[in-house]
């Protein structure tokens, strides 16, 4: 047993490292944010030729047959530089689902350009009404001809306002709850019936509210088999809360970071911060939670990767506990910079915004001990 | 020991309320109710008819116009000021520089000043923390020379919360360094339109322009501007901040808005049913409201122990760790009864145009009011600082 990652992977990390600090400093990411695409496309380009957007893909897919401790690699790098292109929605969410239901045709049509950093998709899952309950569908199919027809809502769809094409989920039979009758669509963006709402979320990142108003798709359009799509929602949801769960270790570990360094400089009452006992201790507290959230993430990683039985259980386990910390060491992180950290000049206060919505996405803190609790 | 309302106060109730009823205007309680910013004028006016009742500087001496009423009207009045959704008062003329005033000025400055502040003529800004004096405020540097009648003004105030509609600021300044830090501060009053006076915004990370920076550059004071003693400041800061401290639980709004949110958990839709279903987040609000009970009675005890002739002193640090912990608490709360619908951004212009919001009415405000709140712990004293009020001056340590 051991917890090493392989040399490959520590050159991954590394190569994201050096990207950022070559790359992508604070203030170029604040520029791309503010921009009406925002991100860039070129440093997805570039995320191409690192060879990280065909990472999760079989080789016959044109990948890399990378598993969740390569993607728990990458995010977890990511959320140190607060990258926020969209790599979630686009690799860990839809290309997996089009990797692994996708007929021939489908995926000539999707992965080569999704790999190749050209096109850009997303994945439509919840409504207002669903929260975090993938199987909570009202967006209906119905048969139409050889075809179908699409009516329905899905709300803060991510990466909506870039994407070419939206996978979308859809009840074809049975009553709002049932996994049984769920099933995935392969939607263009252009289709009539289709309308986007885009806007800016408040961590930097983009989302669109999706209305589909007598949608008319052929029966090219269904991605897997009709009514059967939910356990492969559910599987690339868990990788994709493994994901995000990286993304806020990452995250947090920064925040401690830049939080000491703050308390080593500013000085208030004749001494550095850092020299209070009381706020030591604080930063004890957060430097622990974080360590021991970063512990539930590599047993997540490695249960995944092994598939082992109780994989699903583990990823509850440690987005309840990414919630928990998320908020422990956000909260701490502006409160121990004082004012400066609810200022928007400063990068703190950015972290702690993605910190804040990671809190929420693929289920917040209550919904995932329930959930393990039921498991 | 009896909790419960006489008639004379329920009577009293139905007064406060049938008036703001009649008075409250329509266009600023819709702002209110839908979460758009109100403007300064907005503000003005809304205090404006308070002080045309006579019920603006409730707290003051009736002597310069204040209300003369019991502790209980007082909360009584400031309940259903919340309960209504009226704007909060803007504390820094009539619960911070007016008491101040009544209390060192002399009777000239209290001629000059106070109905000012009483009518809402002017508006009052506070230059109390600078860049490098935060908790440490007696730290301050910003410096006052004195010149014959003049005092010139050198520094920067930061942290300045509304400065941009200001019309004076009362200042913290030096004016003198060479004994220990709290001794050498005075108290000055400064017109804002003195040349050499400059505010600039300081953004914050809901997306809003509250806070500022001002910046005063060799700004000419006249000496009658003077608060108390030269070398007073340390001891006036102390009295005010102790009134801040009060001020800032909040507790009336917050009743309000837990409210609000149980009445929330009954509408937003939560599969085929609706938030109040589930049972952990229930859980949280009703632990939220339980402390909420506790604050209250807490704040209850210091005014009723105020009113018997004390004023408020260690204690209001108690309150103010208190109502600020909760603020944030229910912010949060709301935060997660929203789930995604937390996440879109709006700015001010997309508040104020009339294309329908994204997600359920009330999301527009929720995560930038949490991402504000965050302040609340840090801003008038922060809650270390209070910690180390209640250890020096409560415990004795």
């Amino acid at each position: 047993m051991d917890f090493l990652i392989s040399d490959e992977q520590k050159q991954l990390q590394d190569l994201i490292h050096q990207f950022i600090q070559k790359d992508y400093p604070f203030d170029v990411r604040e520029k791309l944010v503010k921009t009406e695409e925002g991100f860039s496309k070129d440093f997805w380009k570039t995320f191409s030729q690192f060879g990280l957007l065909a990472m999760p893909f079989s080789e016959e897919d044109g990948g890399f047959n990378g598993g969740p401790v390569d993607i728990m690699i990458i995010l977890e790098a990511f959320g140190t530089g607060l990258i926020v292109e969209p790599y979630i929605p686009n690799i860990v969410l839809s290309g997996n689902l089009v990797s692994k239901l996708g007929s021939k045709d489908q995926k000539d049509a999707i992965l080569p350009n999704l790999l190749n950093g050209d096109m850009q998709l997303a994945f439509a899952f919840s409504e207002p009404q669903s929260r975090f309950d993938l199987n909570d569908v009202t967006t209906a199919a119905e048969k139409d001809g050889d075809g179908y027809k699409l009516n329905g809502y899905k709300c803060v769809v991510m990466n909506g306002p870039a994407a070419d094409k939206l996978i979308v989920s859809a009840r074809t039979a049975g009553s709002q709850l049932n996994e049984n009758g769920i099933s995935l669509f392969i939607v263009d963006r252009e289709t009539k019936g289709v309308s986007l709402r885009d806007y800016s979320n408040v961590d930097g990142s983009k989302a669109s509210e999706l209305t589909l108003e007598d949608v008319v798709l052929t029966k090219d359009a269904l991605l897997g088999k009709q009514d059967k799509a939910f356990s492969t929602i559910e599987e690339v949801v868990n990788l994709a809360t493994l994901a995000i769960s990286a993304e806020a270790i990452g995250i947090m570990q920064k925040m401690n970071e830049l939080t000491l360094e703050y308390t080593k400089t500013r000085e208030q009452f004749g001494q550095a911060l850092s020299q209070f006992q009381a706020l030591q201790h604080r930063m004890v507290d957060t430097f622990m939670v974080h360590e021991q959230t970063k512990s539930l993430l590599l047993m997540a990683a490695a249960k995944m990767n092994d598939k082992s039985e109780d994989a699903v259980k583990s990823i509850s386990a440690l987005k309840y506990q990414v919630g928990n910390a998320a908020k422990l060491i956000g909260e701490e992180a502006i409160q121990l910079h004082g004012g400066m950290g609810v200022t928007e000049e400063m990068s703190i206060g950015h972290y702690f915004k993605r910190l804040t919505t990671i809190r929420t996405i693929f289920g917040n803190a209550d919904y995932h001990l329930k959930k393990y609790s039921s498991l | 020991m009896n909790l419960s309302f006489s008639e004379e106060d329920l009577k009293f109730q139905s007064e406060v309320r049938s008036f703001i009823k009649e008075n409250y205007p329509s266009e600023i309680k819709e702002k209110m109710d839908n979460g758009v910013p109100v403007s300064k004028d907005d503000i003005v006016t809304w205090q404006k008819i308070l002080s045309k009742k006579g019920w603006f500087a409730i707290n003051w001496p009736e002597e310069h116009g204040g209300s003369g009423w019991s502790v209980t009207q007082k909360f009584i009045f400031q309940n259903e000021l919340a309960e209504a959704n009226t704007p909060n008062i803007v504390p820094f003329g009539v619960s911070m520089c007016g008491p101040v005033i009544y209390t060192f000025g002399t009777e000239e400055q209290k001629e000059r000043f106070l109905p000012d502040i009483r009518d809402n003529n002017v508006w009052w800004c506070q230059g109390y923390s600078e860049p490098g004096s935060g908790s440490d405020l007696a730290s301050l540097k910003t410096k006052a020379e004195k010149k014959g009648d003049k005092y010139i003004v050198n520094g920067t105030k930061t942290w300045t919360t509304m400065a941009q509609h200001a019309d004076w600021i009362f200042c913290l300044v030096r004016t003198d360094s060479s004994g220990i830090k709290q001794q050498g501060i005075s108290f000055l009053l400064i017109d804002m339109k003195s040349p050499g006076v400059e505010v600039k915004p300081i953004i914050t990370i809901d997306g809003s322009h509250e806070v500022n920076m001002v910046y005063l550059d060799n700004v000419e004071v006249p000496a009658e501007n003077l608060i108390g003693e030269e070398g007073a400041g340390w001891s006036i800061a102390k009295f005010l901040l102790a009134h801040e401290r009060t001020g800032i639980g909040g507790i009336p709004h917050l009743k309000r808005e837990i409210r609000r949110l149980r009445q929330i958990t009954e509408e937003l839709p939560l599969n085929e049913g609706f938030l109040k279903d589930d049972q952990l987040f229930m859980d949280k609000l009703n632990k939220v409201e339980i402390d909420l009970l506790s604050a209250e009675f807490t704040e209850l005890r210091t005014l009723a122990s105020i009113s018997a002739g004390g004023h408020p002193g260690p204690e209001s640090s108690i309150l103010k760790i208190g109502g600020t912990d909760l603020q944030q608490s229910l912010s949060d709360l709301y935060v997660e009864a929203l789930g995604y619908y937390a996440h879109p951004f709006m700015s001010e212009e997309d508040l104020k145009s009339n294309e329908k919001r994204i997600g359920p009415d009330f999301a527009a405000n929720v995560m930038p009011h949490y991402l504000n709140y965050r302040k609340v712990s840090i801003y008038g004293g922060s809650n270390e600082v209070q910690r180390n009020v209640i250890a020096k001056a409560v415990l004795g340590l």
